[in-house]
């Protein structure tokens, strides 16, 4: 590949605004990605990070805002000659062109025209690098959707964009071949080092593939941060309950801890600072062993492979949902009484 | 299948048995012959042809740009387009011309006699046929996405509509074409009530002096249309096919 990390761009969003009518799809989001880095775009349906992903592409226009690539002004630029690869949600490979053609199609549209030969081989090297090359001669229609969405990609990439976008392009795939092709995108974006915006609301495929992941929420930017991070660390509850599993846990805070079920625990930056509070625990931070005068019972445990997902009811009839290693799950079954409690890892508190 | 065929094919057995016969078990072509010594038969087949050919013009230049533009650009204009486009099949042909024939007394008057000026008015009979065989090309395909894409990828508007769009639709197109050729060529009352000779009417008129000669022109004009509606499409089809690459 002739790209490298050194070549790539750094993209800003700037407050970028725009209403539909009634509907506000962006509120003044801003987002800075580095040259080189993937941020993926997570939000529930509705939320704006489409708009934004074609806002950037050119293909929506704003109400305000300021869109910089390498430092340059595109917001009134034509999509056409912004030079950013993007791949779409619905299959978009021309179907009256061979793979190879579509692939090549961003070259020849090129007002400074690379010549025939060049084209060809710059094409076959990224059926190449999307595991293709055997393929080049097929119609879109005598392939897979998986295989489709890789031709996109290379399609995407052969016109070595500033920016690739990537609209939620695993969404109309199986699971199987969505969990490939999302490692693969990750190994290619690593490979060429293109600056990558993706947006999903699969927060498992965000949090597999982002250097950050940025949460959206009705139109602005709730946190963006580190997929550990944001796992671990929410800043906002719905952050921490839109990402992972969470339990509410009712609990009073005090003094930066909340102590729920005798325990307690450290509060994270954001949360209410004393009173009644409600803390968001993720399943894997509670304990589950078995005790015939346990706190709660088992109303049914599911074995995931490596781990098993417990749900519990308490004494005092919450349930709760609790993630145990595989090997402890044996003496758990439905029915069974349990103690449960805490591990210390800080929780988001919101105000009950 | 079977049934179908049999329905279909019966009467066009029975023209041809018809235009054949000389009288008392007799059979040759004189009919056919005959074809070419009725100057002013040839001269409305010319007609009819020449009409066939600005009509398709007409759709393609006109009818075809604007439901694409509309489907792409102005979506909202879409429920719109498809009433108009469809209204014609809701008037019988004997109201159009009534609706019509002081226009075109004013264009006979003012501009032109030529059978030709039908073009306007069978533009508007052909609408829903064109408009429908176009509108469910567009619809079977994301043609918007696509169009998107191809933009992403640099190409301008003109490259993205006649190197993209157009392609992706060409049967809708090549069908629009064909139907409005069918309709021309077959279409009879309102020549005949605007008092134009197209070949329809005269060979009507023909019929009356020769049913025999009358028949075997309708059969070579349903024979004609019927090549085309096979032709068209699979001459078009694409054949390219690129050369194996070596990487």
């Amino acid at each position: 590949m002739s790209e490298s990390r050194e070549s790539s761009v750094a993209v800003n969003l700037i407050g970028l605004a725009k209403s539909f009518g009634p509907v506000t799809a962006l509120a003044g989001l801003s987002i800075d990605v580095a040259a080189g880095e993937l941020v993926a775009l997570l939000g529930p349906s509705g939320c704006g990070k489409t708009t934004a992903l074609r806002a950037l592409a050119g293909l929506q226009d704003l109400d305000r805002g300021q869109i910089l690539v390498n430092g340059r002004d595109v917001t009134n630029l034509n999509t056409n000659k912004r030079d950013m690869g993007m791949v779409f949600q619905a299959y978009s490979l021309f179907p009256h062109m061979t793979a190879l053609e579509n692939v090549e199609y961003g070259l020849r549209m090129r007002a400074h025209r690379t010549p025939a030969a060049q084209r060809r081989s710059r094409s076959s090297e990224l059926l190449d690098l999307v595991g293709l090359a055997s393929h080049a001669n097929h119609f879109p229609h005598q392939m897979s959707g998986g295989q489709q969405q890789r031709i996109a990609l290379a399609r995407a990439l052969a016109i070595s964009p500033t920016v690739l976008l990537l609209d939620e392009p695993l969404s109309a795939l199986d699971a199987k071949v969505r969990t490939q092709l999302r490692d693969e995108i990750r190994r290619i974006q690593l490979e060429v080092g293109t600056t990558t915006l993706f947006v999903t609301h699969d927060q498992e495929e965000a949090l597999g593939v982002a250097d950050r992941v940025g949460v959206m929420k009705m139109g602005v930017l709730e946190q963006i941060a580190s997929p550990s991070e944001l796992y671990e660390r929410p800043r906002t509850a719905f952050v921490a309950e839109f990402v992972g599993l969470t339990n509410q846990l009712p609990g009073t805070v005090r003094d930066g801890m909340i102590e729920l079920m005798g325990t307690k625990v450290p509060t994270l930056p954001g949360s209410i600072g004393s009173g009644a509070g409600i803390a968001l625990v993720r399943p894997e931070s509670i304990l589950v062993e078995p005790s015939e005068s346990g706190n709660a019972r088992v109303i049914t445990a599911s074995f995931l492979g490596a781990i098993a997902r417990v749900h519990l009811q308490t004494k005092d009839g919450a349930s709760i949902i609790a993630q145990i290693p595989s090997s402890d799950a044996a003496e758990i079954g439905a029915g069974r009484n349990v103690t449960i409690s805490l591990m210390s890892q800080p929780v988001f508190a919101k105000p009950a | 299948m079977l049934i179908v065929s049999v329905y279909l094919l019966t009467p066009l057995a029975a023209m041809l048995d018809f235009s054949t016969k000389i009288g008392r078990g007799k059979r040759g072509l004189y009919a056919w012959k005959a074809i070419f010594q009725q100057p002013d038969l040839i001269s409305s087949i010319g007609v009819s042809l020449e009409l066939a050919i600005l009509v398709v013009l007409a759709v393609l230049l006109v009818v075809v740009p604007t439901v694409v533009w509309v489907h792409l650009k102005l979506p909202k204009l879409r429920r719109p387009l498809e009433l108009i486009c469809l209204l014609p099949l809701a008037f019988p042909a004997i109201v159009l011309v009534v609706g019509v024939s002081h226009t075109y007394n004013w264009i006979s008057i003012h501009l032109s006699e030529s059978p030709l000026t039908l073009t306007a008015i069978y533009l508007v009979l052909t609408l829903p046929y064109s408009y429908r065989s176009v509108a469910a090309a567009l619809n079977s395909v994301d043609v918007h996405t696509l169009s998107e894409a191809a933009r992403t990828l640099g190409a301008s508007t003109g490259r993205v509509l006649f190197g993209i769009v157009m392609p992706t639709i060409r049967a809708g197109v090549m069908s629009a074409a064909v139907i409005s050729i069918a309709l021309v060529l077959g279409e009879y009352t309102i020549a005949s009530l605007l008092n134009f000779q197209t070949m329809q009417v005269e060979i009507n008129l023909v019929g009356q002096q020769d049913a025999s000669i009358a028949v075997a022109v309708s059969l070579a004009a349903l024979i004609f249309v019927f090549v085309l509606l096979v032709i068209i499409p699979t001459s078009t089809k694409r054949t390219k096919v690129l050369e194996p690459i070596e990487s």
